[in-house]
């Protein structure tokens, strides 16, 4: 195993712990939210379907990287308004 | 743009995910929450665009591509967002991750094409397989959850003998296959194959589960989601995408079992019992044969509210449905004038999400204090004058106290049938979305009020007029 490697290793291990404390104190009623929100997250796969489709130089690799590229920004876009959404209504009980 | 400069801004986005994240725990911060993850994804897309274009990494056509991408995504995500309507929120859910698994696969599928060539080592194929693999699964489970939901296909498990088994010959195939091509091969075929049985088993696998139980396997398929786009960091040695990844990946699954222990059910039992099944039998279908009920009248029901002391309403999806959420406030606040005390039990996992109904309740600025969890309000059953069970079903259904082998055994419900007296809102007699008979419906105290939610009320709200 690399150094480079390892590294990697320490993001994603350190990630999980972050990942369930950050959360773990969550009301039932921001369940769905939460859902939602962590859902526009992981359309940061955009970064990477931007990468392959950007330096993409064959058919092949046009086809993949449009195709990722319009499902990753779908999942980013469409995931953050439908957050907002559920969330804006919230607002009305301000008391 | 230096490496340093995209590794700094990339932490500074991971940084924003996490506090957006805290921020959408609590319900003040939420709203804020979403958005500061938005500004820390905003900030890694543009770092990553301007980082390749300073390195002139960027085909004519692919970048073209590209743009064309993301305008597309882009319309189809906001329209689709603002388009659905409030009940149809957890298949928009559903769709978003799916669509995020889809292209998690897709990099991974490129990058493998790739290497394939070459003789990789076991660390550089193995995040690909992976990424194509759970990517694959999240994709395709994620579309049936989504046209189960949307009703595109029948909402009730669909089963048949040995189907345990035989998705765990599938889950089989996929490890030997994905051992053999990380270990021995790189055979086009092989690869192919794997991609094709993930999908395969993303539909096999939510196929048996019911429509209630779906946000439960959404939230699951979410952190498959982001466990993939962690390996395609992997994949493209990209910190961004490791570090987002890996913190959907597990609050997801934390996430998962939190909302499976609001049901009282376990994580197992919501994916592998394939509950709410057409009950056959003795012991299901029998109970509620040859039994009577008592359909009722506006005007009575509105007589007896009036002269209550206390009322307690159970919002549940039929409420949403209908869109009557204004009208049973003004029902509510109609009886409050007349001096009856009136209060909203709220079960959590009530609708077809959990906060489903406080969010709904919210839009018609029902003050939140009469919004009570079912905790704090399950013991007050036994004092109050009239329910009025407006379009919920399964949470009020006493078979989950009192028969071991009913599906929703064990499952903390509404104790409604401590009330005195019981008015169901109903359409029909047709049971919940869990497929089971309440046997509460036959009971002599309650009443039904047969009808679409909101022009039920709506004569509620005259009958209490006149009384």
């Amino acid at each position: 195993m690399t150094t480079e490697l390892l590294t990697l290793v320490t993001y994603f291990v350190l990630a999980i712990f972050v990942g369930i404390e950050v959360i773990s104190k969550v009301p039932t009623i921001l369940h769905t939210p939460l859902m939602s929100g962590t859902n526009a997250i992981h359309g940061i796969i955009l970064v990477g379907a931007l990468i392959i489709a950007g330096s993409a130089h064959d058919p092949v690799g046009y086809l993949l990287g449009f195709v990722a590229v319009v499902l990753a920004t779908t999942n980013v876009v469409g995931g953050f308004v439908v957050t907002d959404r559920m969330l804006e209504m919230f607002r009305g009980r301000r008391q | 743009m230096s490496t340093l400069l995209l590794q700094a801004l990339y932490l500074v986005a991971a940084a924003l995910f996490i506090l957006g994240m805290k921020q959408l725990s609590s319900p003040k911060g939420a709203r804020r929450g979403n958005w500061t993850s938005a500004v820390g994804m905003l900030i890694a897309l543009l770092a990553t665009v301007v980082n390749l274009g300073l390195l002139r990494r960027f085909t004519f056509t692919g970048s073209v591509l590209a743009l064309v991408g993301v305008a597309v995504g882009s319309i189809v995500g906001t329209v689709g967002a603002r388009r659905v309507r409030m009940t149809a929120m957890p298949q928009m859910v559903a769709l978003f991750n799916g669509v995020g698994g889809g292209a998690a696969a897709l990099v991974a599928v490129y990058e493998l094409s790739y290497i394939l060539g070459t003789h990789p080592s076991p660390a550089e194929s193995f995040p690909s397989v992976f990424s194509i693999v759970v990517g694959g699964i999240s994709f395709a489970g994620s579309m049936i959850a989504f046209a189960k939901l949307q009703e595109l296909m029948t909402g009730t498990p669909i089963t048949y003998p040995g189907q345990q088994v035989v998705n765990g010959l599938v889950a089989l195939a996929i490890v030997a296959l994905a051992v053999y091509l990380i270990g021995f091969s790189n055979l086009a075929l092989a690869f192919s194959a794997l991609l094709v049985l993930a999908l395969v088993l993303g539909v096999a696998f939510v196929l048996p589960i019911g429509g209630a139980d779906m946000p439960v396997v959404i939230s699951l398929l979410n952190a498959f989601t982001g466990l993939a786009v962690a390996a395609s960091g992997f994949i493209l040695d990209n910190f961004a995408l490791i570090v987002a990844g890996t913190l959907v990946g597990a609050s997801g699954t934390l996430l998962t079992l939190l909302m499976s222990q609001a049901m009282g059910r376990s994580i197992a039992n919501v994916l592998f019992a394939a509950v709410g099944s057409p009950v056959a039998g003795p012991a299901g279908a029998a109970g509620a044969e040859g039994k009577s009920v008592r359909a009722g009248q506006a005007d009575d029901i509105g007589t007896m509210l009036a002269y209550s002391r206390r009322v307690i309403i159970v919002p549940g999806y039929g409420l949403a449905v209908a869109q009557a959420q204004h009208v049973v406030r003004e029902l509510a606040d109609l009886l409050e004038k007349k001096g009856v005390a009136v209060d909203y039990a709220i079960h959590p996992v009530a609708g077809r999400m959990p906060g489903h109904m406080n969010v709904l309740l919210a839009e018609a600025n029902v003050p939140y204090e009469q919004l009570k969890e079912m905790d704090e309000i399950n013991d007050d059953f036994k004092s109050t004058d009239v329910v009025l069970v407006v379009g919920a079903n399964d949470v009020v259904n006493p078979a989950a106290r009192n028969s071991p082998g009913s599906p929703i055994y064990g499952m903390p419900i509404l104790n409604v049938d401590d009330a005195h007296n019981v008015v169901f809102l109903k359409r029909s007699m047709r049971p919940g979305f869990a497929g089971i008979d309440n046997e509460l419906l036959y009971d002599p105290k309650t009443i039904m009020l047969f009808g679409d939610a909101k022009e039920s009320l709506t004569k509620l709200v005259a009958a209490v007029k006149a009384a």
